[in-house]
């Protein structure tokens, strides 16, 4: 298994939208590798005959007949936003332009 | 009966006495309050609560009283306060689930077990503290400043649910609610002298606990008696259409069965994996004292093996990790939470994220959240977590096999006593390891419960006897649980959390220890 480095480390924290300084990126890249390192032997644990097991108990799929419940009004759903106006959440531009 | 004595009984006493008459509830709750007043609170306290309820619990013991007071039929733990997990969402108080990006959040609803709570007339005291979204072993991962171990304030209350097991070690709490991923309950209930119980997954609604990992989180109760816990585990459990993984045919006779208490005839599995190499002499020690206990109460005990345990740790650092960078996507500063923005270049929404992120978790959710993105990233996906579900799969092989030979099983809870505040903060994998006995009960969802085992030799702190039973057993939990409580109550003399130093005193001596410092 390949090794966890600290441009890795990088590019994760940019999927995960997670700002890091270089500083973070380097002790970050040295810890992961180390646990990264700690784990590999779950890869050589089972063979392919071994089922995965996604869940604990065997879910099913369950439904509810489609009738208004209780839910949150706006003014609930909005009372722990960041920001929101006429009703809304507020979010800052989503693409560079203005 | 003063008030000392009064914050120091059990849960079930408590309700006993207020079903007398011999007690009120505001009475009972200002002890508890009181309590937290003289050893909570300040840099040398316990520091369990990061928001106390004061009003609220005062009004609803008021209520309870007022209803008693006119015969009316209440649930038998009425007017018996609780602490909350502050990773469970309530209304009317903050939650935070430890972290900076929630800080002075309100939730718009309630849990559905403090819906329950709030249903059978529980006064809820406050909110505990814990590991930030219940990410550590320590409860130093709070972004408001560690919980301290009741036994020693140097020391660690175990976590993530430090600040449960704190509370209801310290005698501020009689009970309170915890949950447990990997340990999150039962590890810190072993290190501060606590009973606690991981319920078999589905068992009790998640509804309202903010997620980590969905596939191994259980609320569970926390308390001082096995009897207690088993109490708090039937006003919370049931199902719930709220919660999908919610079970519908949920265990019952908890109480029955810790009343019944009764070994007799029962075969005990000693996990052999489970201790030995890596467990502290004194951990060992109790261990047996306890086997020698079970089996001279006509227990039957034999050394079972689970050979793939040894991978549980492993595969639990994948999974978990996984599930948590899924669900805290959601921490976005959109909709809840702190909303930070970039010091320069665009104001996009992606950059405010970003920078929001990595201003409002702590390192230990952010190295979580890495990790889960790359073990789910293409390439590494069947190599990491594919492979973690595949021992998933033999763990519950495991446990399946053991439990054809036993009725249940039983482990130390963790491999040391409380370890010092600080000590493996800089090693995440040593900080890791104290979950090594706790985690293959969450991968397989069977129920798990742990309760006081005695005193270390060489350090005098507690040490925690975990039991293991098949998922929708867990009134076998409780009565396994009782006889030992019970058998371990005789040989030391009382509850072993009678042992511990005075904790006024404690706060005192630590505190002038900081000032001098």
């Amino acid at each position: 298994m390949a090794a966890i480095n600290r441009d890795d480390v990088a590019h994760l924290a940019q999927l995960a939208h997670i700002e890091m300084s270089d500083d973070e990126l380097d002790r970050m890249a040295t810890e992961l590798a180390v646990i990264v390192d700690s784990v590999k032997s779950v890869s050589e644990a089972a063979g392919p005959d071994v089922p995965a097991t996604s869940h604990p108990i065997p879910l099913t799929n369950v439904m509810r007949e489609d009738v208004v419940g209780h839910v949150l009004t706006a003014e609930e759903a909005l009372s722990g936003a960041p920001d929101s106006a006429d009703g809304r959440f507020k979010v800052p531009a989503i693409l560079e332009e203005s | 009966m003063n008030a000392n004595e009064l914050i120091r009984s059990s849960a079930s006493a408590m309700a006993a006495k207020l079903a007398a008459g011999e007690i009120t509830s505001v009475e009972l709750v200002q002890a508890h309050l009181d309590r937290i007043g003289a050893v909570d609170g300040g840099d040398s306290g316990v520091h369990a609560f990061l928001h106390v309820n004061t009003e609220e619990a005062l009004a609803v013991a008021a209520d309870v009283d007022a209803r008693r007071a006119a015969c009316e039929q209440l649930h038998e733990l009425a007017g018996v306060p609780i602490a909350v997990k502050d990773l469970i969402v309530t209304r009317g108080q903050p939650t935070t689930a430890g972290s900076k990006i929630l800080e002075g959040w309100m939730s718009p609803y309630d849990a559905t077990v403090v819906k329950k709570l709030r249903a059978a007339r529980m006064p809820i005291l406050g909110k505990t503290n814990l590991d930030e979204f219940a990410m550590g072993s320590s409860t130093e991962h709070s972004a408001y400043g560690p919980t301290r171990n009741p036994w020693d304030l140097d020391r660690i209350p175990g976590g993530s649910g430090g600040g449960s097991a704190a509370a209801v070690a310290a005698f501020e709490a009689p009970l309170a609610l915890g949950t447990d991923t990997g340990g999150s309950i039962r590890q810190p209930g072993a290190v501060t002298g606590t009973v606690g119980v991981k319920p078999t997954y589905g068992a009790v609604s998640r509804y309202g606990a903010i997620a980590m990992a969905s596939s191994l989180d259980q609320i569970g109760p926390v308390s001082r008696t096995v009897l207690d816990s088993a109490l708090l585990q039937e006003v919370i459990g049931g199902h719930d259409p709220q919660d999908s993984t919610s079970l519908t045919d949920a265990s019952t006779g908890l109480a029955a069965a810790a009343r019944l208490g009764n070994v007799k005839g029962m075969k005990i599995g000693v996990i052999k994996e489970l201790h030995g190499e890596g467990y502290q002499g004194g951990v060992e020690n109790r261990f047996n004292e306890s086997l020698e206990l079970l089996r001279g109460a006509g227990a039957e005990i034999v050394e079972v093996s689970c050979p793939n345990f040894g991978y549980a740790l492993g595969a639990y650092y994948l999974i978990m990790p996984s599930e948590a960078s899924s669900n805290l996507a959601k921490f976005d500063g959109v909709r809840f939470g702190m909303r930070t923005l970039p010091t320069e270049g665009p104001l996009t929404i992606e950059r405010v994220m970003g920078a929001t992120r990595a201003a409002g978790f702590g390192d230990e959710v952010k190295r979580r959240i890495i990790l889960g993105t790359y073990a789910l990233s293409a390439g590494y996906y069947d190599a990491y977590y594919g492979s973690a579900q595949k021992v998933r799969t033999l763990i519950q092989r495991d446990f399946a096999a053991a439990f054809e030979q036993v009725d249940v099983l039983i482990s130390p809870t963790a491999p040391t006593t409380a370890f010092k505040l600080g000590e493996k903060l800089s090693d995440p994998l040593a900080m890791y390891l104290n979950d090594v006995a706790t985690i293959p009960a969450n991968l397989a969802g069977v129920p798990g419960l742990t309760l006081p085992g005695g005193l270390a030799d060489e350090d005098g702190l507690p040490v925690g006897i975990q039991l293991l039973a098949p998922a929708r057993e867990d009134a076998r939990l409780y009565r396994v649980g009782a006889v030992l409580e019970s058998l371990l109550e005789a040989q030391w003399g009382g509850p072993i959390l009678d042992q511990a130093p005075p904790l006024a005193e404690l706060v005192q001596t630590h505190a002038a220890k900081e000032a001098n410092s």
